[in-house]
């Protein structure tokens, strides 16, 4: 009985992980009484199980993934989907259709339509085979489409939503992530949008770094503002909702940084920021119930 | 580079080879991970003069068709010599001697591979020798095995491979081109370091049952120096990977974090 490596230690194919009675499990393998590891990654152990966690690789389905998919194909009952990796999926109508439907599918969805859909089974021999029956799976409309490792996607959506639902609530974008490392996101603004990709491409690269959900909001917030402070100047419409609080002490943490990189005007512009702050809470607070009214629309 | 001349002796009077090493050195071997964005995992190897470019794509849907295998993945390796990779111009279309060395590596590399977790896909493996000064083979080997680690491919092994042989009646390891050409034979052999089987050993010229015995000796101690070689370029392009910028200080939140890097893939976000 021993283990042969610290907590979180980069791993590689082959090293010798445990000995004795462990239990192998994802990223590792037996052989006569020992744990191996089989990828590069970071080597984990829980109770008396060794797991590996990857790094890289392509996307494998799983049973309850979300997954989002792109129609290539429209075969009699079924859709053919990409959703990336080394499997085509299918989904057939009876999975995404409310009966009766129409002969020729293609009415509901057709080719190039990316949709959210949850892998309802997958194994050796048959699948994946896909469902849209669920809460929040339909067709994507509008917004794009960004692709990241699938190994970090964990990472990206974060303890318990933790990440995910924070950049939604900072930035208000409609987004939604799939296992397949790909994440669908909507927004009014283009500046937003290149804010999101940002976000989510700077915690891919630092996806094993620690605090990473506080520094992605410090970072979130700062640049919000600036986008904000460029923004009051002509209209005052896209607010994010935020408390005066956090209004504040992102104020604090980012003249710092405004005063090295951009011209004396913008601090003038922050304090004006402020007061137009305050009087848009309200607007903001009333957009929000329009978004709830259309998220009832969607489900 | 000037038209080839066949070199006096193989082995100097003092026993060193035409580059100086002593008969059971190494070139000295440079090994980097992740040398391509495009690919899912990249390495290259520099091995004396030797340099050689491995990428891996997959696993990925595999065309065409017919090649598919239904209870593991197909191991697909292509090795391609660069025209300017010799001195005399190499003709770009493939040649029998690729196709061969292109089999003998995916054989040489199956083995240490979890095939069978993806049924039906395909491990497209590409060499690609920029410069090539003997031990090509092998040297692909060693990068190629890299690159499938960094692919996130599960395997049993990395996979180490060196070429043993005889000069001047010296048994010899690692040969140059020279040795390789006007050497009395070369063995190129691969192994699993964990276990020493062998998964490529092919002969050219003429041993005695002992000189192959002590040659295999040679090559798989040499093997065993390589794979600490690969484990170490591999860590060290993860560890870089892998920046903690200082705020590595805090240790309670680390544990925290680590749990949400592990447990919560199943966890989805709603809507």
């Amino acid at each position: 009985m021993a283990v042969y490596f610290q907590k979180r230690e980069v791993v590689v194919p082959g090293q010798l992980l445990a000995e004795g009675r462990y239990r192998a499990s994802y990223g590792t393998y037996y052989e006569s009484d020992k744990v191996y590891s089989s990828l590069v990654g970071l080597a984990e152990l829980r109770g008396n199980t060794v797991k590996v966690v990857a790094l890289e690789g392509a996307y494998i389905p799983k049973e309850g993934d979300l997954v989002i998919g792109i129609i290539t194909m429209v075969a009699g009952n079924n859709w053919k989907l990409d959703i990336g990796g080394p499997y085509g999926a299918s989904l057939h109508a009876n999975n995404a259709l409310r009966r009766p439907y129409a002969d020729d599918i293609s009415e509901y969805m057709d080719i190039g339509d990316v949709i959210s859909a949850e892998v309802q089974a997958f194994d050796r021999v048959s699948g994946p085979f896909l469902t849209m029956k669920g809460r929040g799976l339909q067709v994507l409309e509008g917004g794009m489409i960004l692709e990241v490792s699938p190994a970090k996607i964990p990472r990206i959506i974060g303890r318990r939503g933790s990440m995910i639902n924070m950049i939604n609530d900072l930035l208000r974008i409609d987004s939604m992530v799939g296992q397949n490392g790909r994440i669908w996101i909507k927004a009014d603004d283009v500046e937003i949008v290149r804010l999101a990709i940002k976000a989510f491409k700077t915690i891919e690269e630092q996806a094993h770094t620690s605090n990473l959900t506080d520094r992605i909001n410090t970072m979130l917030t700062e640049e919000m503002n600036k986008i904000r402070g460029s923004k009051t100047t002509q209209s005052s419409d896209t607010k994010p909702k935020s408390t005066v609080e956090d209004e504040a002490v992102a104020e604090g943490a980012s003249s710092s940084e405004t005063e090295d990189n951009t011209s004396d005007a913008e601090e003038d512009e922050s304090e004006l920021d402020i007061e137009v702050e305050i009087e848009n809470i309200e607007d903001a607070s009333d957009a929000e119930e329009d978004q709830d009214k259309t998220e009832e629309v969607n489900e | 580079m000037s038209p080839e001349i066949k070199p006096d002796f193989l082995i100097s009077p003092e026993g060193l080879r035409v580059d100086g090493r002593r008969p059971d050195e190494l070139r000295p071997i440079e090994l980097k991970v992740g040398v391509l964005k495009q690919a899912d995992g990249s390495a290259s190897i520099r091995q004396g003069k030797t340099y050689i470019i491995a990428a891996v794509y997959g696993p990925r849907e595999l065309h065409p068709r017919h090649l598919t295998l239904n209870d593991r993945a197909y191991l697909r390796v292509t090795y391609r010599m660069a025209t300017f990779s010799v001195p005399d111009r190499k003709k770009p279309a493939p040649s029998r001697r690729e196709k061969e060395i292109s089999m003998v590596i995916a054989n040489a590399l199956g083995p240490a591979l979890f095939l069978e977790e993806f049924p039906k896909a395909v491990i497209d493996v590409f060499v690609q020798v920029i410069q090539a000064d003997g031990g090509t083979r092998c040297a692909a080997i060693n990068a190629a095995s890299l690159a499938l680690a960094d692919a996130g491919i599960p395997m049993r092994t990395l996979v180490p491979a060196v070429a043993v042989g005889k000069a001047d009646g010296t048994l010899i390891v690692d040969l140059g081109d020279a040795e390789d050409k006007y050497g009395e034979g070369d063995i190129p052999m691969a192994i699993l370091p964990q276990t020493e089987e062998l998964t490529l050993l092919q002969q050219d010229g003429f041993f005695t049952k002992e000189e192959l015995l002590e040659c295999m000796q040679m090559g798989i101690s040499s093997c065993k120096y390589i794979h600490e070689l690969q484990k170490d370029a591999l860590k060290r392009a993860y560890v870089r990977k892998a920046p903690e910028d200082g705020d590595d200080d805090d240790d309670d939140d680390f544990d925290d974090e680590l749990e949400m890097d592990l447990g919560e893939s199943e966890l989805m976000e709603d809507e």
